[in-house]
């Protein structure tokens, strides 16, 4: 029997009845991850860390002691969540040597709930990216055709569920970072509502748009990881929410009927793939046929949200990276003449191009003089657009749209291109700036074989409404496959 | 005949127990780099969480200075690079601040004047640049050390309504309990705004002069930088707005950067950092804790303890120096006497040491002591004056010095007669104008008889003494 095929759920079992050890799992995960080193899926690994978890978990079974959630399964995260003693590079020159010297919230709960941390996935850098082809460590190849990203920035996080280097993982998810690979390497990615996990620990973009959420194979293994990871962290984030989490995989509803499914039409325009559009009308087909009603909603500032987007994600950025100045960790350059010279050349030689761009437009957008016409003008589409969304979701319990325009596209393809690029994330930024939770689940492939994502969008804290819907689609689809 | 028109800002570290945005100890001195964390040191991926107690601290400082407290309050990141700056930002607020409005009541030279508040906001402190010799270090002790700054409005028009606006600040700070307010240390700094204008005509162009750490320091610059930019003035040139640098030892400011190069900060809201909403009731709440201030002992040294307005003013004007007095009184409840003994006495020595930081070194138990035997004529004058320099730094007790040394005033009548006559032999011209009337006099005879007696001599006996002896 091939394990690493298994969902979380699956594996949990056969832990729980003894048919195999976490040890013996956790070897054969890292044997998988050398099969597919070719992916580039990793930026490290912690194999001496992940084995001696896996024993202990294996030891604490044996003597009967209680068991987290996760006990013994292996998971990966993103190389931009701290823990402790490993490197956590954010795919970048200038991080390439750091070591955590502490952990993040989120990953101290998947130790916490016994769960066996493999590695650190790749990522583009500083999460700055649609493709993943901007990390410092090189590009991640989509595991469903290596001719093709696995969209970014979580292409790590996505690949290594897909190509069974581990049963879920980590992402975040500033403006589509971990619906769009999951969208293109066909797995589940969710983002929850913002402040639903801790960021503290996780390097931040845009601190405003930051989400950590999780890839899976299956939306119950999402509910469950998603669950572990959540509540408020008093001690460490102010903006995490003192919210009460629900038991999400208990909660799975098991139909549809009464649902009401928001259709906005400004999902549905002509740059949308055809095959992409059939995949996504034959779903909400499916949705009525079992008794779900289907309702137009309207979300008319839809188009700006890009812009806004990029001005508000860009300023924080900017903010955010500043702290990179060679004076106190990460990349040094040499042969420097005073500070200014020191920041400007380790600067220069530490950031990659796009995070570059992203800091320049973030500093002209806050700058004296200019900050009214766009820093403030973003802010208020922002509103509007929060608005728009919290106006739609009172005639509907979900939306449903495409989670990107097109299926994955080649290696190389927009890197010339950067605007290209960007409007991978039309669908997926909005619901960054509404503070949403949503998730692209799969929905079928094109002629080449190239996954199509959905993604369902709830309001705040309803991500049940999410797991409820994508599960049983997911479960009717694989019935009748 | 130009006017002078000053602004100040003036930054005070709160004394939290923790630091601003992290539960590290906010405490001055430690080896370097011992009371730091990840956040404060801007670690990748650290966030802050706002400490209550500098929200409440800040509070009360607007409260006392009769502030508006703002419902709504936002922190916003202030971007600049420097190496004592972790974060590459400094936390801090800009449009909403915790607390506008408001403003101090100074006197100069008798003269009572409104000194109005444009602001009371909370941010926090930079870390700190240590030059050894390998280079520069950073200790990030400091870093992340709850402040407010307090900004005026530009009422004040002398270096002498700054300073007197200045101590007025510090004093009502020290009352309130929310900072040590030591200039030393650096927990109270100024930055200072001058500009100068001819009557009748609007404001001049101002400098500015930053990280002034002495009253005496910013007394002199604000009087050098008016002197300056009068002097330019009438040689026709214009003033540049700049920020200068004030070298104390020089007396001179020099020209550090012009407006054309000055930091773009690039503020906006502080995203990790919700917005505080501070509730009326909370407010009331802290109001309605707020201690005695200056004015209220004031009011109580006059009404109960019968001291003039003059002298109450004086022993509360610093919470040190009223609560010392306050705590001699616990052991001798002679208010008039000590009152007369703190202004005279203890001020000289005070006033002697030129103390940026008022300390008086000797316990408020041994002063009652020394003031007891000085009142009980024990000791005369001399003795306790001497006594004040001897016990200084010590904790000596001063009746065992008494004893010890012999200092027991001399009351003996026929000891002292003897010693009297003998000056009297030694100095019939002096004797001679005494007879003649001339009182100023007796005055050489108490100093002889004083200096005979290394100063033990009771003088008004040696007065006595005197006067039936040239009978």
């Amino acid at each position: 029997m091939d394990f690493l095929k298994l969902s979380l759920f699956e594996i949990k079992q056969k832990l729980e009845s003894n048919e195999i050890t976490s040890e013996e799992l956790t070897k054969m995960c890292f044997n998988q991850i050398k099969a597919t080193q070719k992916l580039n899926a990793l930026v490290s690994t912690c194999e001496e860390f992940a084995l001696s978890t896996a024993k202990k978990v294996d030891q604490k079974r044996k003597n009967g002691e209680k068991l987290g959630a996760l006990a013994g399964v292996p998971v990966i995260i993103k190389d931009n969540i701290n823990l402790e003693g490993t490197r956590t590079t954010c795919a970048s020159k200038f991080l390439e040597n750091f070591v955590s010297p502490y952990t993040a919230t989120c990953a101290q709960k998947l130790l916490d709930a016994d769960a066996v941390i493999l590695g650190k996935a790749n990522m583009d850098e500083f999460a700055m990216g649609s493709s993943n082809e901007n990390s410092a460590f090189g590009p991640v190849l989509n595991p469903v055709n290596q001719d093709y990203v696995p969209g970014g920035s979580s292409g790590g996080s996505a690949t290594c569920v897909k190509a069974n280097q581990c049963f879920a993982s980590l992402g975040t998810d500033t403006g589509g970072s971990i619906r769009e690979p999951a969208s293109f390497c066909g797995v589940v990615g969710l983002k929850p509502t913002y402040g639903r996990v801790s960021r503290f620990g996780v390097v931040a973009f845009a601190s405003s748009l930051d989400q950590v959420g999780v890839f899976s194979r299956t939306v119950k293994d999402n509910a469950l990881m998603l669950q572990v990871i959540s509540g408020e962290d008093q001690e460490h984030d102010m903006t995490s929410a003192k919210m009460p989490v629900p038991n999400f995989v208990e909660n799975l509803k098991t139909d549809i009927k009464g649902m009401k499914i928001g259709v906005a039409k400004q999902f549905f325009d002509d740059k949308l793939n055809s095959e992409v559009k059939q995949s996504l009308e034959n779903a909400l087909k499916f949705f009525e046929q079992n008794g779900a009603i289907l309702v137009d909603v309207n979300l008319p500032s839809l188009d700006v949200a890009s812009s806004a987007y990029y001005i508000i994600s860009s300023a924080e950025a900017t903010s955010n990276l500043a702290r990179f100045d060679g004076v106190k960790y990460g990349f040094q350059a040499q042969n420097f003449d005073g500070i200014i010279d020191l920041y400007f050349k380790s600067r220069t030689q530490g950031f990659g191009p796009e995070v570059k761009r992203r800091i320049m437009l973030g500093n002209y957008v806050l700058s004296s003089g200019y900050f009214d016409a766009y820093y403030r003008k973003a802010k208020r589409v922002q509103k509007i657009i929060q608005q728009e969304f919290a106006e739609a979701f009172e005639k509907c319990d979900v939306m449903i749209c495409p989670t990107v325009a097109t299926t994955a596209f080649k290696l190389g393809e927009k890197t010339d291109d950067p605007v290209a690029m960007y409007l991978s994330d039309i669908f997926t930024v909005p619901i960054n700036l509404a503070k949403l939770p949503a998730m692209s689940i799969p929905c079928g492939q094109d002629k080449k074989g190239l996954p199509i994502g959905m993604q369902i969008i709830a309001k705040q804290w309803n991500e049940q409404a999410i797991f409820d819907v994508a599960n049983f689609f997911e479960q009717s689809t694989k019935e009748a496959k | 005949m130009y006017k002078v028109v000053i602004g100040l800002e003036t930054h005070c570290e709160l004394k939290t127990s923790t630091k601003c945005f992290c539960a590290c100890k906010n405490q001055f001195g430690g080896e370097p780099n011992t009371q730091c964390c990840p956040v404060c040191v801007g670690m990748p991926g650290a966030l802050p969480i706002l400490n209550k107690t500098a929200v409440e601290y800040a509070i009360k400082a607007g409260l006392a200075v009769g502030c508006k407290i703002n419902e709504y309050s936002v922190f916003e990141r202030k971007n600049y690079f420097y190496p004592d700056l972790a974060k590459a930002y400094q936390i801090s607020q800009l449009e909403y601040p915790l607390c506008v409005g408001g403003g101090v009541e100074i006197e100069v030279d008798g003269t009572k004047k409104f000194i109005r508040l444009d602001r009371i906001h909370l941010e926090e402190d930079a870390a700190k640049l240590v030059h050894s010799k390998t280079g520069p270090k950073v200790d990030y002790n400091r870093g992340g050390v709850p402040l407010i700054e307090i900004v005026s409005m530009p009422d004040l028009s002398s270096a002498e309504e700054a300073v007197a606006y200045l101590k007025k600040l510090r004093s009502t700070l020290l009352y309130l309990g929310v900072s040590d307010c030591k200039m030393q240390e650096g927990s109270l700094k100024c930055d200072v705004n001058v500009s100068v204008h001819k009557e009748g005509e609007p404001f001049g162009t101002r400098t500015e002069m930053k990280n002034l750490n002495s009253f005496s320091a910013i007394f002199r610059a604000i009087k050098s930088e008016a002197k300056r930019q009068q002097e330019e003035l009438e040689k026709g040139n214009k003033i540049v707005q700049e920020t200068r640098r004030w070298d104390d030892v020089l007396g001179k400011s020099f020209s550090m950067r012009t407006k054309e190069d000055a930091q773009d900060y690039r503020y906006f809201p502080d995203p990790d950092i919700i917005p505080i909403h501070v509730r009326p009731n909370y407010v009331e709440s802290i109001s309605k804790q707020l201690p005695k201030m200056a004015q209220e002992r004031a009011q109580i040294y006059v009404n109960d303890f019968g001291l003039t307005e003059k002298d109450a003013v004086l022993l509360t004007d610093d919470k040190y120096i009223s609560d010392y007095f306050e705590a001699i009184l616990q052991d001798f409840n002679e208010p008039k006497f000590v009152c007369n003994w703190m202004l005279g006495e203890v001020f000289k020595k005070l006033n002697a040491l030129e103390q940026e930081d008022t300390e008086i070194l000797i316990s408020p138990q041994n002063m009652a002591k020394l003031l007891k035997l000085y009142k009980s004529e024990t000791i005369g004058q001399s003795v306790a004056r001497k006594l004040l320099d001897e016990l200084w730094g010590t904790d000596k007790n001063p009746e065992e010095v008494v004893k010890e040394q012999g200092l027991t005033q001399m009351s003996d009548t026929n000891q002292l007669e003897g010693i009297i006559k003998a000056i009297m032999d030694e100095n019939p011209k002096a004797v001679q104008e005494l007879k003649s009337g001339n009182n100023k006099t007796m005055a050489f005879f108490v100093g002889q008889a004083m200096k005979k007696t290394a100063g033990k001599a009771n003088p008004k006996l040696v007065n006595e003494i005197v006067q039936k002896l040239i009978k």
